[in-house]
C-alpha cells in the first residue's frame, strides 16, 4: 500500500504511540483488504458505546487513549449508549451500570467526539453529501448513508472508525470504489408496502437471502426516509447489507445495470410469514419504538395516535437528544407522556439492559429490533405494525 | 532450526515458549484480562495462563469486544509475548495493534507444539522454531 512521507512518519512513531497504533490499525486493515492508499474522510460514526456491549475492557481502553491525548481530527458522532444520559435514574437503570456508562461518555468527550449517542446521525446533525468518503460504523447508518445519500463507507467496527476519526483517513477499498457498488441480486417486490414495519419485514427477508451482497430493488414505487431507514436497518441486521439500490428512488440506481442477476420475488404472503415467524411472544410487557432512532415525523405520528388515550403497558419511543428537543418544543413528548409513555433519548432497547429490568416480551415495529432482541436481550418479541401495537396496549 | 514465513500484522521481535490452541480463541469471555487466565468452559486451554507466552492458535472468534480484552491484558501486564495465527481476523488484529503485541499470520500453526521455543520476528514476518518440544 502506498503511504505518503507524513504517513510513514506517523507509522514510525513520530507523532506518539496513540497515533502510531491507530494509524497502524488502518494500514493493517488496508493490507488485509487490498487497499492501494489512504483517502481523507469527511466524518466518522463510532460504535461500541454501550457499557452493555463493551464492558470494563472497553471502559479502560477508552479512558487510557483519552488520557494519552487522543483527539478526533474530523466530525465524529457516537452510537447510542446503554441508557438515557440525562434521565437514567427515572428509567431505573442500575447505578453501577450508569457510573460505567458515564465514564465511557466522558472518555469520548475528552477525545473531542460529539457524544450524540444516536444511530441516526444523519437526522441529528451529521449529514454527509453524495459521493463523500466517510468512515462509519453502526450498520443501519452505514446502509442509509451508502444507499439513500450516496456517501461511501465500508462497514467499520468501533476501533477502526475511531482510528479513522483520530487520523482523518481510511484505507481505500471496498465500497469506496465505484466497481464494488454494483448490485449482485435483483429483488422484485410484488407486495403492498403500507407501513414502516412492512419495509422492516421486507428487509429481513432480503438480508437473510443476500447476506453481504448488494440488492437492486424493483417494484418499490415510493418510500419516505423513515421507510428506507427501516428497510436498510433490517437488511443490515438479518444480513450484512451495507448498500442497496432501488429503481427510480435511490441516487446511484440510475448508474446501475441490473441485468443477468439472480432474481428473488417477495410477495404479500412472504411478508405475512415474516411477521408471524419473528413474533415469538404473545402478550407484550412493554412496547418499544424507535429502532433505528425515531425521526421527528415518526414521533409526531405516534403522538397523534396517542392523543387522549391511556396506555395499559409501558411504551418507550427511542430517539436522539436532538430530535427529542424538537419533540418537546412541539408538545409531542408531553402528549406521549400524558398517555403513559416515555420519549427516551441516547439509547434503545437493544443496547440498554432491559432483560435486567424485568421485561420478557417486547413489542416492536422494527425488523432490526425483532432480529436482535431474542439474542442480545433474551426477549420474546411481538413484531407488528404501529397501529396493531397501539391497539393492543390502549 | 525450522523457519516459517508469514505476514506482519503488528511488528516486534520476541523469543519465548509457545502455548498452542488447536481451537479458535474468543478473548471476550475466553480470557480474563486481569489474570491472563483462560476462563472459557470446555476450551482446551481452560485454566491455563497465557502471560509471557507466545500464543499460537488458528484464528479468532466471537465478540468484537475481544479487541479490548487483548488491550486490557497488555495494560495489566498479563499479555502474551506474541500472537501467531494461521489467519488473523480483524478482532485479534485490532487488539494486537492497539496493545502493541507482536502478531504474525499466514503461519502453518500445526507445525508448532506447546512448549516449543520460538523466535517471533513479526517485523520481518518469520517464526523460527529454535527448539522443538516434540
Amino acid at each position: 500500500m502506498y503511504l505518503t512521507v507524513a504517513e510513514e512518519r506517523t507509522l514510525s512513531g513520530e507523532n506518539g504511540e496513540v497515533m502510531e497504533r491507530m494509524f497502524r490499525l488502518l494500514v493493517s486493515l488496508g493490507e488485509i483488504y487490498g487497499a492501494d492508499k489512504m483517502i481523507p474522510v469527511g466524518s466518522a460514526q463510532v460504535s461500541g458505546v454501550s457499557y452493555k456491549s463493551i464492558g470494563m475492557p472497553g471502559v479502560e481502553f477508552l479512558e487510557d487513549y483519552a488520557n494519552k491525548g487522543a483527539v478526533a481530527k474530523i466530525v465524529t458522532f457516537l452510537n447510542p449508549a446503554g441508557m438515557d444520559i440525562e434521565d437514567w435514574e427515572e428509567l431505573k437503570i442500575p447505578p453501577g451500570f450508569a457510573e460505567n456508562q458515564l465514564r465511557i461518555m466522558n472518555a469520548f468527550k475528552k477525545m473531542g467526539i460529539v457524544v450524540s449517542a444516536t444511530c441516526t446521525p444523519y437526522l441529528a446533525g451529521n449529514l454527509p453529501r453524495f459521493g463523500e468518503h466517510i468512515a462509519w460504523s453502526e450498520s443501519s447508518a452505514i446502509s442509509f448513508s451508502n444507499s439513500v445519500i450516496g456517501a461511501r463507507t465500508n462497514r467499520e467496527g468501533g476501533p477502526s472508525a475511531l482510528a479513522a476519526s483520530l487520523c482523518g483517513v481510511t484505507p481505500n477499498y471496498g465500497l469506496h470504489l465505484d466497481g464494488n457498488r454494483t448490485p449482485g441480486l435483483l429483488i422484485h417486490v410484488d407486495a403492498k408496502l403500507d407501513d414502516n414495519a412492512d419495509f422492516g419485514a421486507l428487509g429481513y427477508i432480503v438480508g437473510k437471502k443476500v447476506k453481504n451482497n448488494i440488492p437492486y430493488f424493483k417494484g418499490i414505487k415510493d418510500a419516505d426516509t423513515d421507510q428506507l431507514k427501516a428497510l436498510g436497518a433490517s437488511m443490515a441486521a438479518s444480513g450484512a447489507v451495507a448498500l442497496y439500490h432501488i429503481e427510480n428512488l435511490t441516487p446511484e440506481a440510475r448508474y446501475m445495470k441490473p441485468e443477468g442477476l439472480e432474481k428473488l420475488t417477495v410477495t404479500d404472503k412472504d411478508l405475512e410469514e415474516t411477521f408471524s415467524s419473528l413474533s415469538t411472544g404473545k402478550d407484550p410487557d412493554i412496547v418499544i419504538l424507535g429502532c433505528p432512532h425515531s425521526s421527528l415525523k415518526e414521533i409526531m405520528t405516534i403522538s397523534r395516535k396517542l392523543e387522549g388515550k391511556k396506555l395499559k403497558k409501558p411504551l418507550w419511543v427511542c430517539t436522539s437528544r436532538m430530535v427529542k428537543e424538537a419533540a418537546n418544543r412541539m408538545g409531542f413528548t408531553q402528549t406521549i407522556e400524558a398517555a403513559g409513555g416515555k420519549v427516551i433519548a441516547d439509547t434503545c432497547m437493544v443496547v440498554s439492559p432491559i432483560e435486567d429490568m424485568g421485561y420478557k416480551v417486547t413489542a416492536v415495529n422494527s425488523g432490526k429490533a425483532a432480529s436482535y432482541l431474542p439474542g442480545f436481550c433474551k426477549q420474546n418479541v411481538v413484531f407488528a405494525k404501529l397501529d396493531t401495537l397501539l391497539e393492543r396496549v390502549t | 532450526m525450522e523457519i516459517l514465513k508469514g505476514r506482519t500484522i503488528s511488528p516486534g521481535k520476541v523469543e519465548g515458549e509457545s502455548i498452542v490452541s488447536k481451537e479458535p480463541i474468543g478473548f471476550y469471555g475466553g480470557v480474563d484480562a486481569k489474570t491472563g487466565l483462560f476462563i472459557e468452559k470446555g476450551h482446551e486451554l481452560e485454566g491455563k495462563s497465557i502471560k509471557g507466552k507466545i500464543l499460537v492458535f488458528p484464528c479468532g472468534k466471537g465478540s468484537t469486544v475481544g479487541s479490548y480484552v487483548i488491550y486490557g491484558l497488555a495494560k495489566n501486564n498479563q499479555a502474551p509475548l506474541a500472537i501467531v495465527n494461521k489467519e488473523t481476523e480483524t478482532i485479534v488484529a485490532t487488539g494486537a495493534i492497539l496493545a502493541g503485541i507482536p502478531c504474525i499470520d499466514h503461519i502453518p500453526v500445526e507445525r508448532i507444539s506447546t512448549g516449543d521455543r520460538l523466535i517471533v520476528d513479526a517485523t520481518s514476518g518469520t517464526v523460527s522454531i529454535v527448539r522443538s518440544n516434540s
